[in-house]
């Protein structure tokens, strides 16, 4: 068997795959790919969501065994059997969820990816200084749950680095980090490339693989689509290799600005959950005809307010929250649904939908108060028409009303979703993450959805941690970080730059309780009214 | 080659109805062996064990009567079970039907109202209600394991039991033997089919069925219960409400089983014993999952577990084994069943060991 | 005073000795994400194993492996439906203690009222004369002895060894442990035959040693109680012990209130033991955020990797 060890010639490929194939009872994942990463190449992997990037560099990272192909390492044919094996031959891999275990520390985090028996002490010494010396600062012994979402994926580099590796696979590692830290993270990586190490890189971003990579392969439906160089390329180009057409872009007009309908008035709140954010003084409103985006890196309180504002964890007071007028932090999400408000949800399978159950089961699940339910009993045939009508609105690719909701690809099951509530008749939508892991042309269908029906008067709060897609969709954005919210800027007045100051808490005046922000003042009125 | 398991598309429905036969056809194989292995001629004995309970009317007329507390169990429990309520002392819901039954029929020893059987079932149930509802209370208030609670819940009301007939309750002219006077005709279901055992109570089973049925498959209610059951965050997301979720799957369970301990009482028994139920409760565990969750497989599920248990007397007489053989088929039905369900999401696949995995040196991960 | 409490104190270590058995068990099961509810069966048959080999060899040590061995052997078919074939784990660990339930009765028809000999528990050398600890603590059956041994052992082993920070990333997240490369299946099997296996010789003390007797259903809701105290001891090994042994000081508490002559009626103080199970569950898990900082995060859920 060929080790790391063996000599290769300069100017054979670091990694070469021929013709890896993986087909899932459902989906062919990888079809006859072909690629190859040179020494101290940064090579992207670009495809949409569902492409199979992800599961081409599990099958490389030994999680996942192809059915067909071959690998060659530093011309060698190699099989790699698992990660262990892997991370022998000078693998590392860097997840997009990434594999760590959150009640332990980081050092024990570090030490499970290692061969042999490290001890413990030694070894947070070695983290310190690989941390110092690329630039990602961590504790060793902190306890993973403790750590902000940018910390954990510096754990996950430094546990990749600790061993040296001649191939650093990064799956789409820019999603939880902001504009600042990406600039950061690529100088990490530009500096391990020039030491000569290869750098895979996944990505759906164009504008980022133009920026860093010097060569990549273009993934689409399974497939390799093309390779190309990205300096050369213009992300139209690209875009056209990855999608097969032109990215559409949603048709926004100006916004017709009515009352306030959701309204935060000094919203706080202590998490529940040890794991969780602490919610603080949040102020905000949102007016009818308009589309108010929150911008921040996850894990700085989305979910909590998300959480406060549907209902689901409702609040020990009811004068944080007004909804259409009326004082609702105490409600429970089915009165504040009978108020007006509709939600999508981030997580579609177990919340937005549940898994196992049919597309007509789910559109009950919500629309339950548009008359389907007489005398206790639920109207099935009234329940398959509406999920009918949301399957054929909404460009829903399915069995029909009975499929489970399990067996639909991502976007079409969050069309579904957001079909559903927006079928409602909402006054106020709140969307978190419209369009994550959702193909192209169902996001792009799903932005313009939202922008039509912001058009038809409603008020309309979208949570996303994509900064492309909330300029391309909102009238004024926000910004959360550690809990606290930002004030609301019209995003004709700001840019992606301050955007991403801010994504770090560092708005103007945060922290200084006398200032009184737009925002702020807003809600004030509304209280009034 | 090897076999593998490989994840369906969609899970088959069709598998979801014959893994319960696969579970029934692989439990008489699994018995076939059995009884050779105990040197019983097989055939002899399966006559014995599975036919000869049910030669006749009074044999079915006991099929009936012992099939009655389990599908009433069986249909309450599984409501709580599709909401992922899992409440499995049912026995001491039943125990505490039972004694709430049996105190109405003391008290009104001598009374021949006709609304003592009445009053006797409206007290079971509560009996067995608020049985169920400390768990449920405890579930909902401090967040305790309802697993634990209801179970531990079974000792106690059996130890009440013992307490009451050895005690307070025990009859004056009963020669200190640990039970309570016989009830009066005015505190027992009334016969069904004159010569058997079989009485009135299993109209109600039978009710249960229906009523059952409307509730877990036609109602909002039923459907909230699923949603909960299945994905809680989904439920949360909704607006039901989860506490509203686990009362009810609890209450529900517990007035069934105080609803069949009520039938033991005022039924075969016709008073109060240490014992009440030849384990009804945990068995009807079994039928509820043996039938899916689904009354009409509950139905079903009972009449099957009934013959299990008139088998297993008619093993003790005609064979010579113990009776407890009876929890031996019950365990192995279940086995059988949760073993057979991987069909339903998962299908057997024969591939070739292909190259990657033949050569792996440090082991695969599966 | 003392004279009273030495033998109580002392009772009260070998009744909670088949609970700390059982319990460390389940514990190191559960820290790999495995609920397995089936532990009263699995104690019944390694109680009713454990009898029968030690009456058919008359060697009480061949009883106790044999226990362990039929603990495993019950632990391997709930490993079998819910890690082989995906079963749901609170179904398949009920549908192990009823199995469990009807198994040991059927075999142990034939071993009821049959009489195995008490065997004295020895001193330890010096140990044993201690005054008080003497004999409280070194009066004991050797099994007792051996519960401490594993008591250290697992403890070390879960928070100690590699090995153990590999058990519990696997009960932490399964996903994770299969991606940096290790063998999740493989390594919740172990942890539920150990469990099983450390049930079988709880159930084998009760039938062999404390009781030493076979009669039906004799674990009596131990394997339950065992559970609860995994819960009560937040994961944590020598929370269990204590746990352990306030529980047999309960189950003894009853016997000697019986015989001091207080006037509660027996069955009340019989029920003494599943009340205090309920009682302390409500105490400790009241503290949800306790419950969730401790429990092994991916507990009681099936993992397939694909």
């Amino acid at each position: 068997m060929p080790t790391a060890m063996q000599a290769a010639t300069p100017t054979s490929p670091r990694i070469e795959l021929r013709g890896i194939t993986k087909i899932y009872p459902s989906v062919v994942a990888n079809k006859d790919i072909s690629l190859s990463v040179m020494p101290g190449e940064i090579h992207a992997v670009l495809g949409e969501n569902g492409a199979g990037k992800s599961t081409l560099m599990k099958i490389v990272y030994g999680v996942v065994k192809p059915d067909a192909g071959e690998m060659r390492w530093e011309g060698q044919p190699v099989v790699v059997a698992n990660p262990a094996h892997a991370r022998e031959l000078g693998v590392g891999m860097v997840f997009q969820h990434f594999s760590l275990f959150e009640t332990l520390t980081v050092v024990e985090n570090v030490v499970l990816a290692l061969p042999g028996k490290p001890p413990l002490g030694p070894l947070a010494q070695r983290i310190t200084e690989v941390s110092e010396r690329y630039g990602l600062p961590v504790d060793p012994r902190r306890l993973v749950h403790s750590l902000s979402v940018g910390e954990r994926q510096r754990v996950e580099i430094i546990r990749c680095l600790l061993v040296n590796p001649k191939l650093l696979i990064m799956d789409e590692p820019t999603s939880v980090l902001t504009p600042q830290a990406v600039r950061k993270l690529f100088e990490t990586l530009r500096q391990l490339a020039s030491e000569g190490c290869s750098i895979l890189y996944i990505s759906h971003k164009l504008d980022e693989i133009q920026e860093l990579c010097t060569g990549a392969t273009v993934l689409r439906a399974g497939q390799v689509t093309g390779h190309c160089d990205p300096r050369q390329e213009t992300p139209k180009t690209m875009a056209r290799m990855m999608i097969g057409k032109d990215l559409p872009h949603p048709q926004h007009g100006a916004p017709n600005v009515r009352e306030p309908r959701l309204v935060l008035a000094g919203l706080s709140r202590a998490s529940p959950d040890p794991f969780g954010t602490d919610l603080q003084d949040m102020h905000l409103s949102v007016h009818a005809g308009e589309i108010v985006g929150i911008a921040g890196v996850s894990g700085n309180g989305q979910q909590e307010l998300l959480a406060a504002i549907s209902g689901e964890e409702p609040l020990t007071e009811k004068h944080p929250i007004l909804l259409c007028g009326e004082e609702a932090g105490r409600m429970e999400p089915g009165a504040r649904r009978a108020l007006g408000l509709c939600f999508v949800p981030e997580e579609r399978l177990g919340r937005g939908a549940v898994p196992r159950m049919s597309l007509a089961d789910n559109a009950l699940l919500t629309a339950h108060r548009q008359g389907y339910v007489k005398n206790g009993l639920v109207r099935f045939a009234a329940v398959e028409a509406f999920a009918r009508q949301c399957i054929d609105g909404y460009n829903v690719k399915c069995g029909g009303p009975q499929a489970e909701a399990k067996s639909l690809s991502g976007g079409n099951l969050q069309k579904f979703i957001v079909g559903r509530e927006m079928l409602q008749q909402p006054k106020v939508l709140v969307v978190a993450q419209p369009t994550w892991g959702v193909d192209v042309g169902a996001a792009a269908f799903i932005r313009q959805k939202i922008i039509d029906l912001r058009n038809e008067g409603v008020a309309i709060l979208v949570v996303s941690e994509e900064l492309d897609e909330l300029f391309e969709i909102s009238d004024r954005l926000v910004v959360i970080a550690k809990g606290r919210l930002s004030p609301a800027k019209p995003i004709k007045e700001t840019n992606v730059e301050e955007i991403g100051v801010w994504m770090s808490g560092m708005w103007p005046d945060a922290g200084d309780a006398e200032h009184r922000s737009p925002a702020h003042e807003e809600a004030h009125h509304a209280t009034q009214a | 080659m090897q076999l593998k398991l490989e994840t369906r598309a969609e899970p088959s429905r069709l598998m979801g109805w014959l893994a319960p036969l696969f579970a029934a056809v692989l439990t008489l194989i699994a018995g076939f062996i059995l009884f050779s292995a105990l040197g019983r001629n097989p055939v002899q004995a399966f006559y014995t064990f599975f036919v000869y309970p049910i030669r006749d009317l009074n044999g079915v007329a006991e099929l009936l009567l012992k099939a009655s507390p389990l599908m009433l169990i069986a249909v309450g429990l599984a409501c709580g079970y599709r909401a992922n309520v899992w409440n499995i002392g049912a026995e001491g819901q039943l125990t505490l039907g039972a004694i709430f039954a049996g105190g109405v029929a003391l008290y009104f020893y001598n009374s021949e109202s006709p609304l003592v059987l009445p009053l006797m079932i409206v007290a079971g149930a509560i009996g067995g209600m608020l049985w169920a509802a400390i768990p449920a209370f405890l579930r909902t208030r401090f967040n305790t394991s309802e697993i634990l609670t209801s179970l531990m819940l079974v000792y106690v009301a059996v130890l009440l039991l013992s307490y009451l007939v050895h005690g307070p309750w025990r009859d004056p002219q009963g020669f200190n033997f640990p039970q309570s006077r016989q009830f009066t005709e005015s505190a027992l279901y009334p016969m069904l089919i004159s010569g058997t055992r079989l009485n009135a109570s299993f109209l109600l089973s039978i009710a249960a069925i229906a009523v059952g049925y409307l509730f877990l498959n036609r109602s909002f209610l039923g459907f909230q219960m699923r949603v909960a059951g299945q994905a809680d965050a989904a439920a949360r997301y909704a607006g039901f409400d989860a506490r509203r979720m686990v009362w009810l799957g609890l209450l529900i369970g517990g007035a069934t089983a105080g609803l069949a301990g009520v039938g033991e009482v005022a039924g075969p028994i016709g008073q109060l014993l240490p014992s009440v139920s030849p384990g009804y409760g945990f068995a009807a565990i079994i039928v509820a999952f043996v039938g899916r969750l689904h009354p009409v497989g509950i139905l079903l599920a009972s009449l099957l577990m009934s013959l299990l248990y008139l088998g297993g007397e008619a093993a003790q007489m005609g064979l010579n084994l113990p009776s407890a053989i009876t929890g031996l088929f019950q365990g192995m039905l279940l086995f059988f069943l949760l073993g057979s369900d991987v069909f339903i999401n998962y299908q057997l696949k024969l591939v070739r060991a292909s190259a990657p995995a033949a050569v792996a040196p440090l082991g695969a991960t599966s | 005073m003392i004279d009273t409490l030495v033998p109580i104190f002392a009772a009260t270590i070998a009744a909670g000795t088949p609970l700390v058995f059982a319990a460390l068990g389940e514990l190191v099961t559960e820290k790999a994400g495995v609920l397995n509810l089936g532990v009263e069966g699995m104690m019944l048959i390694g109680a009713i194993a454990g009898f029968a080999t030690a009456v058919t060899t008359g060697n009480l040590w061949l009883g106790t492996v044999a226990g362990m061995a039929a603990g495993a052997a019950m632990s391997a078919i709930f490993a079998v439906l819910t890690l082989n074939l995906m079963a749901n784990q609170v179904a398949s660990g009920l549908a192990l203690t009823l199995f469990g339930l009807g198994l040991s009765a059927f075999v142990g028809k034939p071993f009821e009222g049959v009489s195995l000999l008490r065997e004295g528990a020895p001193s330890l050398p010096l140990l044993g004369d201690l005054p008080v600890l003497g004999p409280i603590l070194f009066r004991q059956h050797y099994l007792v002895y051996v519960s401490w041994a594993v008591f250290a052992a697992v403890s070390w082993f879960l928070f100690r060894s590699r090995a153990g920070l590999v058990l519990r990333s696997v009960g932490e997240s399964p996903d994770s442990a299969h991606a940096i490369g290790y063998p999740v299946i493989r390594i919740r099997w172990l942890a539920t035959l150990f469990g099983g296996a450390l049930a079988g010789v709880g159930g084998a003390f009760l039938a062999v040693f404390y009781a030493p007797m076979w009669v039906e259903g004799m674990v009596a809701g131990r394997g339950w109680i065992a559970l609860a105290l995994v819960v009560f001891a937040t994961w944590r090994p020598a929370r269990v012990m204590v746990g352990a042994y306030l529980f047999g000081g309960v189950t003894i508490a009853q016997f000697f209130a019986q015989g001091g002559g207080i006037a509660i009626p027996a069955p009340f103080l019989s029920a003494l033991p599943y009340l205090a199970t309920i009682i302390v569950l409500v105490v400790i898990s009241r503290n949800v955020a306790t419950i969730r900082l401790n429990s092994p995060v991916s507990l009681g859920r099936s993992y397939r990797p694909d």
